[in-house]
């Protein structure tokens, strides 16, 4: 008790240069946390909308479908199993053919893919109730990105060539019922959604699909003949591997503003033992043990991090809120990028985050301080007293 | 005596007649045979009419049993050395800038050879007319300063690439002139249009011709054979994966 009374008497006496030190820290503290929540905010909100307009409660694929490797396309699609056909007539899951095709818009050739939805389905957030009714065209339904590569609008013809199931060219206008605004590019580029029983007769192709979207918060993950099941935890990975790595690159700006402060501390520290050497004999004089002595000094120095948490606290806590409420606007152009993030990135702060963040700081600045302070151990009471260090 | 006789009678004009107008069969078996043969070596030019402008690509093609063929470009400089093999229904590229063979399958074969109105699937197509369709004469009509027939060509099977055809073929040369290949729902895909025609070793030949995707802007893709040759004997080698390195 009586070396923390000691040590916030001596770092509080130290004036200016302690809350120099502590403001610098707290920098760091609010960077950590605000950076990581940046990344945690884009995260979450790339999940959300990738579960919300793909992946809803997971997917069971056709045993060709790779949808990295576009060659095997023209093979993945097949009758769907039973059980998948039961879930599918109880709203509990939906299935999409997934076709390679040919557009012309504005008279310019252009590959696409055909997507065959149900119009009536609520399990995708893609608005597929425009499909309903097409007239006498075959309706489809565009994202915002593919309308501006192709530069067709809302009630426009296109005309489209495909090729069905046994290679025959077939070609029609398609009539351009609605144009969606998503923030998920996987749904958009170069994709042209139309309905699942038009696209069927279209192809040839009665009751088969590519893959089948289960509900979201579906647990139905039984063996469907060949399909293969794929979970969140699976469609998930490289969204999540994308915010490891990004994360990871990230830190690099906050581990230099810690260092700097850390930098600092330990001119501080240097600085401390250096002028305080009278000080310590003193203390050795009057029976304080080296290891006390040492304890003394990195309890000053880790002090300054809890200093920091607070002075962080203080302006940190009203910055982050307002920023988790309003959000980091991104440039037009993010939305090229692939990142299904939408217009405004908001970042998402937890108890864990912050946690985390004080322990690391705290750590970080205790073992810095502490390295300094090895020198009292080889300090003789004697010569401290003289001013002298050994 | 008197019954053979009749017979003969009988049908002797039916015989001429046949042979003035002979059957839709008859006369794309004609085609195949006037087009097709074991192997040819033809160094062509084709001219790509693009939206900045227009360009020449020139190539040499050995041709073995209608099923392979191996390409060469010799022209631009930019598409020297390119190489494009096909063996049955499979096709590589090799790129010499890149080093690289690429097997070209999928959706890759939608797309476009070199820019022009051809894709990947168009040199995959099988020729063989007869085998392919059901003809009928639709009416004859004059083309090129040709007498020719009208014919609507539609597939025998479910998978051929385009369901029907229609043809405007020489009446004495058995040679297509003009020809619109269209989609199942009846669309009009492609044209080609006959511009000049050469006898060549026997054979009556288009020399050349514009190939155009009709829904694709543009003024199409113009063929033109500057030599041909037919049943050469092509070294085996030549239709090699290893031949595209070379």
């Amino acid at each position: 008790m009586l070396i923390i009374k000691l040590a916030l008497k001596n770092i509080l006496g130290a004036g200016l240069r302690t809350w120099l030190n502590v403001i610098a820290l707290s920098f760091s503290f609010v960077a950590i946390i605000y950076m990581q929540g940046l990344y945690n905010g884009m995260s979450d909100q790339m999940e959300k909308i990738a579960i919300e307009a793909e992946y809803a409660g997971g997917q069971y694929w056709h045993s060709s479908y790779d949808p990295f490797d576009p060659l095997t396309l023209d093979d993945a699609h097949g009758k769907i199993p039973d059980n998948l056909h039961t879930l599918i007539d109880r709203g509990e899951a939906i299935p999409i053919l997934i076709r390679a095709a040919s557009i012309y818009p504005n008279g310019r050739f252009q590959n696409a893919l055909l997507k065959g939805i149900p119009p009536d389905q609520k399990i995708l957030s893609i608005p597929s109730g425009v499909l309903e009714n097409g007239g006498t065209s075959i309706p489809a339904l565009i994202g915002g990105r593919m309308a501006r590569s192709t530069g067709l609008k809302k009630g426009d013809y296109l005309t489209v060539r495909w090729r069905d199931t046994n290679g025959t060219f077939d070609a029609d206008e398609f009539f351009i019922s609605n144009i969606m605004k998503t923030d998920d590019s996987a749904i958009d580029n170069g994709q042209l959604w139309i309905p699942l029983e038009k696209m069927r007769e279209m192809m040839d192709m009665k009751g088969e699909a590519t893959i089948v979207v289960l509900k979201s918060g579906s647990r139905f993950a039984e063996n469907a003949g060949g399909w293969n099941h794929k979970n969140l935890e699976f469609l998930m990975k490289d969204i999540r591997a994308l915010f490891l790595t990004k994360s990871i690159g990230g830190s690099i700006f906050y581990i230099i503003l810690l260092l700097l402060a850390m930098l600092a501390l330990f001119d501080t520290q240097i600085l401390s033992i250096f002028r305080r050497r009278k000080e310590m004999g003193t203390l050795m004089a009057l029976g304080m043990t080296r290891g006390t002595l040492i304890q003394l000094f990195t309890l000053e120095g880790a002090i300054h991090s809890v200093l920091a948490a607070v002075a962080a606290a203080i302006y940190g806590i009203p910055l982050l809120t307002y920023s988790a409420r309003t959000g980091f606007g991104l440039p037009e152009s993010t939305d090229d990028f692939g990142l299904a993030i939408g217009n405004r990135i908001f970042p998402s702060f937890t108890g864990a985050l912050v946690a985390g963040s004080i322990l690391l700081v705290l750590t970080v600045t205790t073992i810095v301080s502490y390295l300094p302070a090895r020198k009292i151990a080889k300090l003789e009471p004697t010569d401290a007293l003289r001013g002298k260090m050994t | 005596m008197k019954y053979i006789a009749l017979v003969i009678l009988m049908i002797t004009p039916a015989f001429l007649f046949s042979q003035n107008n002979p059957s839709p069969a008859e006369i794309l078996k004609k085609i195949d045979d006037n087009t097709i043969s074991d192997s040819k070596v033809v160094i062509s030019r084709m001219v790509i009419h693009g939206r900045r402008g227009e360009r020449t690509v020139r190539a040499k093609t050995w041709q073995r049993n209608t099923s392979d063929s191996f390409t060469e470009y010799l022209d631009p400089p930019r598409e020297k050395g390119t190489k494009m093999l096909k063996l049955g229904d499979q096709l590589w590229t090799y790129s010499p800038s890149t080093d690289r063979t690429i097997m070209i399958s999928g959706h890759m074969l939608r797309q476009s050879v070199m820019g022009s109105d051809l894709s990947y699937e168009d040199m995959m197509e099988d020729p063989f007319l007869s085998s392919l369709y059901e003809g009928e004469i639709a009416g004859s009509g004059e083309l090129l300063g040709r007498q020719v027939w009208i014919m609507d060509l539609t597939a025998k099977k479910d998978d051929t690439a385009y369901a029907r055809r229609k043809i405007w073929v020489d009446k004495e040369r058995y040679l297509i002139l003009k020809e619109e290949l269209y989609a199942k729902s009846g669309k009009l895909l492609k044209q080609v249009d006959i511009h000049e025609v050469k006898f060549i070793e026997g054979r009556w030949i288009a020399v050349s011709a514009t190939y155009k995707d009709v829904l694709k802007e543009g003024d199409g893709t113009e063929m033109m054979i500057e030599s041909i040759s037919f049943d050469e004997n092509i070294p085996d080698y030549i239709f090699s994966k290893a031949s595209l390195r070379k």
